[in-house]
């Protein structure tokens, strides 16, 4: 008596597993299509601000490296790197770097740089820094990130490639100084690997294996 | 006076058992998700339609479901509506899916869910079922974009910001701005979240007392009114 309750309660409930699972993958299906669009997309319109479509002419998506790097970039694991070229000429590469001592954890910027060694520019991707203190570090917030544009390693030199209380170049916030400390330091280690990799991150993709 | 059923719902769902004032269910998302309108709006638009369409597969199969195991068929059909709802929204608005982030798919620990398809949609018809799911996620909805634009006015200063990640681009320039406002952070941390919270309850409660007290007096007056005064002094 109980055994066959038992059996018809999880048949039932198998049935109703059965149903539940098929709508969400149908709904998976019909979906799919359109959510890998949107990530596409999302990307493209995220690297466009960086680099403008008018600057290059390649497969900026398609066009890629995976970089690894932990004592500059501190990528623990392979990421992606985009490179804009127009007509075959390197223009720009576009990579993220991980701020590791943000006030809060990790600070994830993605930072773009011509072949000449400048700024293209530099968004924050996610961060957990104090909303109103920290996080003007955030494009929504202020356009203090927009300071780095055009910045490179000869200008500021080494020694202005801090926030101005340690007698650096750049702005620090009221009430926040670590998280601006910290960006610009990942920023200029960006940029130092740049240097360090120019070669190997505008290599052709064939040889796109480090 | 005679309310019909559907009169009924309706009160219920929007103001005297209202899931967020009253019942004070699924304050996990009320709280953390009410930062800003858009983000209200939004997790109250995609509660709503989970509510709906889980009160009404519910009431359309409370005929098939075994009462012993109706909770977990209950939280099975919750969970797929919900699943599906968060990849309609991953599909389509991409960037407000990012915000809301986990709190999409918590949804379906929301208890007002579970609560009404055990207390309602397993007992009524699917019509019924289906305007309770609605009212009760209007009613959860409309306290969220409350809280949402308390919160976003106080600690921002703006009111409507980023409303093209709901409306795409047409509503960009909705958004209000208080000039020279500064910032109140402590509104859009979770504690202010808290503070609304009550003082939007305190203020319910403010209604319901005001609501009553008038009512007593219609009342008493209609019974003083059948007799005329006689004695006593007329001041």
């Amino acid at each position: 008596m109980i055994a066959q309750s038992i059996r018809s309660s999880a048949i039932t409930l198998g049935i109703f597993a059965l149903i539940a699972t098929g709508m969400v993958a149908g709904f998976h299906a019909l979906t799919q299509q359109k959510i890998l669009l949107s990530q596409q997309q999302s990307l493209t319109d995220s690297l466009n601000v960086l680099v403008t479509p008018s600057q290059y002419n390649n497969d900026l998506l398609h066009d890629t490296l995976a970089i690894q790097d932990h004592d500059l970039l501190h990528l623990e694991q392979p990421e992606t790197a985009y490179r804009a070229r127009k007509n075959g000429q390197a223009v720009a590469v576009i990579f993220p770097v991980i701020a590791p001592d943000g006030y809060s954890g990790k600070i994830r910027l993605l930072v773009a740089i011509y072949a000449s060694g400048e700024l293209a520019g530099v968004r924050v991707l996610a961060h957990k820094e104090t909303p109103g203190l920290g996080d003007a570090i955030d494009i929504n917030k202020s356009s203090w990130i927009l300071d780095f544009n055009d910045k490179s390693l000869l200008s500021p030199t080494a020694e202005g490639w801090h926030v101005k209380k340690d007698n650096g170049a750049f702005d620090q916030f009221t009430g926040a100084t670590i998280t601006p400390r910290a960006v610009v330091k990942a920023i200029h280690n960006a940029l130092l690997y740049f240097q360090a990799h120019q070669q190997t991150l505008f290599a052709p993709q064939v040889a796109a294996h480090e | 006076m005679a309310e019909n059923l559907y009169q009924k719902i309706a009160v219920d769902g929007l103001w005297r058992n209202n899931t967020a004032t009253v019942q004070l269910l699924g304050l996990c998302p009320l709280l953390a998700c009410s930062g800003s309108v858009v983000n209200g709006l939004g997790l109250g638009l995609a509660t709503t339609l989970a509510l709906i369409s889980s009160n009404a597969a519910v009431s359309l199969l409370r005929h098939q479901i075994p009462d012993t195991i109706r909770i977990p068929i209950f939280v099975m059909i919750i969970a797929a509506f919900v699943s599906c709802i968060e990849l309609f929204m991953h599909a389509f608005t991409y960037q407000l899916y990012q915000i809301l982030g986990i709190f999409i798919p918590l949804i379906v620990t929301n208890c007002a869910l579970l609560g009404r398809a055990e207390a309602f949609a397993s007992k009524n018809n699917t019509a019924a079922a289906a305007f309770d799911g609605l009212m009760i996620g209007v009613g959860f909805t409309l306290v969220l974009v409350f809280l949402g634009a308390m919160r976003e006015l106080l600690g921002n200063g703006t009111l409507f910001a980023n409303m093209h990640l709901l409306f795409g681009d047409m509503a960009k320039d909705w958004i209000l701005t208080i000039p020279h406002y500064k910032k109140f952070l402590f509104f859009i941390l979770p504690p202010g979240a808290f503070l609304c919270l009550g003082l939007i309850i305190a203020g319910k409660n403010i209604i319901d007392e005001r609501l009553k007290s008038r009512n007593k007096q219609k009342n008493a007056n209609v019974i003083g009114s059948k007799r005329v005064r006689t004695t006593g002094n007329i001041s």
